[in-house]
């Protein structure tokens, strides 16, 4: 109950601070809409027509109220309301963060426990070597070399292409995959070694000795008795990636040209385009916030001993 | 285990000085003019004479990689030095004073750390014009909730030890106490923090300088120079794949040290 008052709260910080933000800003947003028909008479006009001169938390309100009832208000430089300029791009960030999400789980879930259970194998050693080089590798540079080994030379796909989940859904899923597993390796290469170590750690406690000495073989240990207390990390950490993961949805985006939100961000900023550059920061902050809401409340189900008030 | 043992921080080591190295020595000489067009050479594959080839304009792109890693290490140097100065000041006086600031100051750095760092990173571009000494601050500010949270609890339990009851006893004021008793004892806390926070400032710059918010041309950074070589990956893969080497360098030689000081690396 705390938690969802803390999240409120958050939320309506986040916004506040996303408006005001864009208020602070030199320079008026008539200059630009004018431009060449610019005089102090029609800028003043126009302002009064914007509702600029008013207080700025009354035209807070009016924002956070619109907002929230799906009116964004209207973006500069494309002549139609934010939510037509948004509209279809939600789908692609919201598809292709979840689908490098639920990579990383496909990944290093499985990986982790092998690796554990066969600890100081083949397989875990060429592990333990590579994996702060697959951490150091930064989504972009995957996502061109996968342009470059599957789309260029393989002809797996065309690079710079896209197809709207209207036309064909698995054309859709086909062209997000190798962005989502540029976003989605580097931290499963993390995920797997916080999944190994926190097996590992846990095969040092009493109970583990005691369940060897009842007979298990290490596998019957590890799925019997350690995966459940090893795991509780992992999924407050996993919970946590997707954070990261949409932030590493942005610049993934740009790297295979696929039309979402953070594209739309990243022209909406080199146009000073700020009603649609703000929309689109509350929508993505309030989300990661929300997600981080629910992780503490998973955590708190799987695990009743943590108490989080 | 000694540090020399520790083959992370070896490696780690190695490769930062390696990278370092190469740094000081292209500040003073490059194989050729990072910049100099030869339009008789353009789109050269690598040879001895141009051992990572050349880009579209027949620059050099070894010269290029070395300017343009020199130039995202300056920017990681300067945002960490920002992050560090601003977290040792904020995380010192509230671990050591506490209270109901203390508690404000935390909340608020926890609503930032919250956040996707490339996220805020964009909006602060978005505020200012995209350029250096934006992208400087932008990343700086940036780093400063994670400094202030190591620095803060670390100072938090070191106050109460007993040699900061004598510093006392002898008549230190708290500053002096703080800055010149505490501080050096929460070094080898710090250091891990200090190499993790390259790793990332690395990662962001190039991140940021890759989406065209970051540094602007005609400055050098490796970010750009992926951005630039991209559209030329059919005919020159190696001048991608060059400057994604150099950035994946620098980032694993921090990412190594800092796991071989015992921090861990996905904080």
């Amino acid at each position: 109950m705390k938690k969802t008052g803390v999240l409120l709260v958050t939320l309506l910080l986040i916004s506040l601070l996303a408006f005001l933000a864009f208020q602070i800003i030199p320079g008026d947003p008539t200059t630009k809409l004018l431009g060449n028909e610019y005089t102090p008479e029609r800028a003043e006009a126009l302002r009064h027509e914007m509702g600029l001169d008013r207080n700025v938390f009354v035209r807070y309100w009016d924002w956070l109220t619109g907002f929230v009832t799906g009116d964004m208000g209207a973006s500069y430089s494309y002549g139609m309301s934010v939510e037509a300029v948004m509209e279809g791009k939600g789908i692609v960030t919201a598809a292709l963060s979840l689908m490098a999400w639920l990579l990383v789980i496909a990944i290093s879930i499985p990986l982790g426990i092998t690796l554990a259970r066969w600890q100081g194998g083949r397989l875990d050693r060429v592990f333990v070597a590579m994996n702060q080089v697959f951490m150091a590798i930064p989504p972009f540079f995957l996502g061109i070399l996968f342009t470059y080994i599957f789309g260029l030379v393989l002809k797996l796909f065309v690079p710079g292409g896209f197809i709207r989940p209207e036309q064909s859904l698995w054309g859709f899923f086909g062209y997000l995959v190798f962005p989502a597993l540029a976003i989605a390796i580097p931290k499963a290469a993390m995920v797997t070694k916080l999944l190994r170590s926190s097996i590992l750690g846990q095969m040092q406690e009493n109970y583990v000795r005691t369940a060897y000495s009842r007979g298990n073989s290490r596998w019957g240990v590890i799925r019997g008795h350690v995966l459940r207390n090893a795991i509780l990390p992992v999924v407050t950490f996993v919970a946590m990636t997707l954070a990261d993961i949409v932030a590493g949805s942005i610049v993934v985006e740009q790297v295979f040209a696929l039309p979402g939100l953070g594209r739309l961000l990243l022209a909406s900023i080199g146009n000073r385009d700020y009603p649609v550059v703000q929309c689109i920061v509350v929508i993505i902050a309030a989300v990661v916030v929300f997600m981080n809401y629910l992780a503490d409340i998973v955590t708190q189900y799987i695990d009743p001993r943590i108490r989080l008030g | 285990m000694k540090l020399r043992h520790n083959k992370n921080f070896v490696w780690g080591a190695a490769i930062t000085a390696f990278m370092v190295a190469v740094i000081l020595v292209g500040m003073i000489w490059t194989p050729y003019d990072p910049n100099a067009m030869d339009g008789g050479a353009k789109m050269l594959s690598p040879r001895l004479t141009h051992l990572l080839g050349t880009d579209n304009f027949g620059r050099d792109i070894l010269s290029r990689v070395i300017e343009g890693a020199g130039a995202t290490f300056l920017i990681a140097a300067a945002t960490v030095a920002i992050g560090l100065t601003a977290g040792l000041i904020i995380g010192g006086l509230t671990g050591y004073y506490g209270g109901w600031l203390d508690e404000v100051i935390m909340r608020l750095n926890d609503a930032v750390a919250a956040f996707p760092s490339i996220l805020l990173a964009l909006v602060l571009i978005a505020l200012m014009e995209p350029g250096k000494s934006s992208i400087i601050l932008a990343l700086g500010l940036l780093f400063v909730p994670s400094f202030a949270r190591v620095v803060r609890a670390e100072v938090a339990r070191q106050k109460s030890q007993d040699y900061v009851a004598s510093a006392r006893l002898m008549g230190a004021g708290d500053l002096r106490v703080l800055f010149a008793h505490i501080l050096p004892n929460i070094v080898p806390v710090l250091l891990p923090s200090v190499a993790i926070g390259f790793n990332n400032a690395v990662l962001a710059e190039a991140s940021m300088s890759y989406l065209g918010v970051g540094v602007q041309p005609p400055d050098a950074s490796l970010g750009r120079m992926l951005n630039e070589a991209q559209g030329y990956l059919l005919t020159a893969p190696w001048y991608a794949l060059s400057v994604g080497v150099a950035i994946i360098l620098l980032i694993l030689g921090f990412g190594l040290i800092s796991e071989g000081l015992g921090g861990r690396s996905d904080a």
